[in-house]
């Protein structure tokens, strides 16, 4: 269970949210929505780990993620704006790396089994560099296939630079994380149809003082 | 544990072999740098001789802090450091296995290519031999000392000239230890305490430098 409390985020002079505390367990969907500048990178990148909140604690089964970095890393699959493929390495190489690091199976039947299902087969042995905007963010995607035993997945904007195909199949393997008892954590501009029962998060980017004066306004949003 | 810190070894090679510009310039500025200095003081052989050492060492310096960009530069540019460390490994293994690979792209092939260099400087067999020794023994700590200045000021605008400022100064032991242990053998003094030290400079940052690493590496990606 992914759980936050009052987490506070403080950009610059700007306060994005303060207060905002959430609940994710097995098999739900949250959809964090809101204006550009509102906060949604931020908030995905304090679950993720990646930044400190100003103030509150994320906690994944009950331990701060910030003391059990390893263990949580082990159940998290985060696809962030970057991609994080190289770019001189082929796609197949991209994905059996991050299998290895993990610990993972890294053997080439599994990379290629994970990118036939984004329809990347065919250019499984192109050095990245010479793929489009779209099958790049499509090898970013494999990397959910290669590790379908992660619990818990953050996708910033997963649909981005994605045509109608892709999209698809990525609705699909969301459905399937959600079926399998894993959570997912996601932000996305356009009106994407998303799950039954995928609760939304509203971030208004208001000013600190409104926030600050009810707390439990962002909660709220979860739960609506 | 060990399967990662091979992992990030092996693709980190590869992208140097795949980038083999990017490395071969590193040692082309050694080259360079090294080749400058007998048409600046002449070739008087003696004074060649009596400078070899230390004009080596301070290119092999300039040599590893112009190389420092490769080493997180890119990671943290296309989001793969971001990736590496939310992977559940430790985050001081991965940063030792980029360190390592980045020692075997550049602090190796330095020391090879002054084994020609040291003939150069027409230094004799013994002090060729402790100049190749004492680089061997030095230049893993200078990509230590160097990744740690690479990791506080990555993502910043001007970080190559900080990066200069805040390392060259750390490597000063490197240096004296390293041109001392060349003088002493040519003096017909025994290199090994220069040596010995250096390769306790080199263990010591292996030890501590990958937590200041690390720990920078997650500051810069705030």
């Amino acid at each position: 269970m992914l759980e936050a409390t009052a987490l506070s985020c403080t950009r610059g002079e700007r306060c994005l949210f303060s207060g905002l505390g959430l609940e994710l367990r097995a098999g739900q969907c949250l959809h964090v929505a809101g204006n550009n500048g509102a906060g949604k990178t931020s908030l995905l990148r304090i679950l993720a780990g990646l930044l400190s909140p100003t103030e509150g604690t994320v906690r994944w089964k009950g331990a701060d993620i910030t003391r059990a970095r390893e263990e949580f890393g082990a159940d998290l699959t985060f696809v962030g704006h970057l991609n994080g493929v190289k770019d001189d390495l082929s796609a197949l190489e991209n994905l059996r790396f991050a299998a290895a690091l993990r610990g993972g199976d890294a053997s080439a039947a599994a990379g290629l089994a994970a990118l036939e299902r984004l329809g990347l087969a065919d250019h499984a042995d192109v050095v990245v560099r010479h793929l489009s905007q779209g099958q790049k963010r499509r090898v970013a995607l494999a990397r959910l296939c290669a590790r379908e035993s992660a619990a818990l997945w953050i996708l910033d904007e997963p649909f981005n630079a994605l045509d109608s195909g892709a999209v698809a199949t990525l609705y699909g393997l969301i459905e399937r994380q959600l079926a399998a008892g894993g959570m997912v954590l996601l932000t996305a501009h356009q009106s994407i149809q998303l799950p039954e029962g995928t609760r939304r998060l509203e971030l208004t980017g208001s000013s600190p003082d409104e926030n600050a004066a009810d707390p439990d306004d962002a909660t709220a949003g979860v739960s609506a | 544990m060990s399967g990662a810190l091979l992992a990030v070894l092996r693709r980190d090679l590869v992208l140097a072999l795949r980038q083999r510009g990017d490395v071969l310039n590193v040692l082309m500025f050694f080259v360079v740098v090294v080749t400058m200095v007998p048409l600046g003081v002449g070739p008087e052989i003696n004074v060649l001789r009596t400078i070899g050492a230390g004009v080596v060492w301070v290119a092999a310096l300039l040599a590893s802090i112009v190389s420092l960009p490769r080493l997180f530069a890119q990671d943290h540019a296309d989001g793969a450091l971001e990736q590496m460390l939310l992977s559940g490994q430790p985050a001081t293994i991965i940063v030792i296995g980029k360190v390592l690979s980045h020692w075997l792209v550049t602090g190796a092939p330095i020391t090879l290519a002054a084994i020609p260099i040291a003939v150069m400087f027409d230094l004799r067999f013994e002090p060729g031999c402790t100049l190749i020794a004492a680089l061997a023994l030095g230049t893993p700590a200078l990509s230590l000392i160097g990744a740690v200045g690479a990791a506080l000021t990555l993502g910043l605008r001007g970080g190559g000239v900080l990066v200069t400022l805040l390392v060259l100064p750390l490597t000063v032991p490197i240096l004296i230890f390293g041109a001392g242990a060349v003088d002493a053998t040519a003096g017909g003094l025994s290199a090994a305490p220069n040596l010995l030290l250096l390769a306790g400079l080199s263990l010591g940052s292996a030890a501590l430098a990958p937590w200041a690493i690390a720990t920078a590496l997650r500051i810069s990606l705030e």
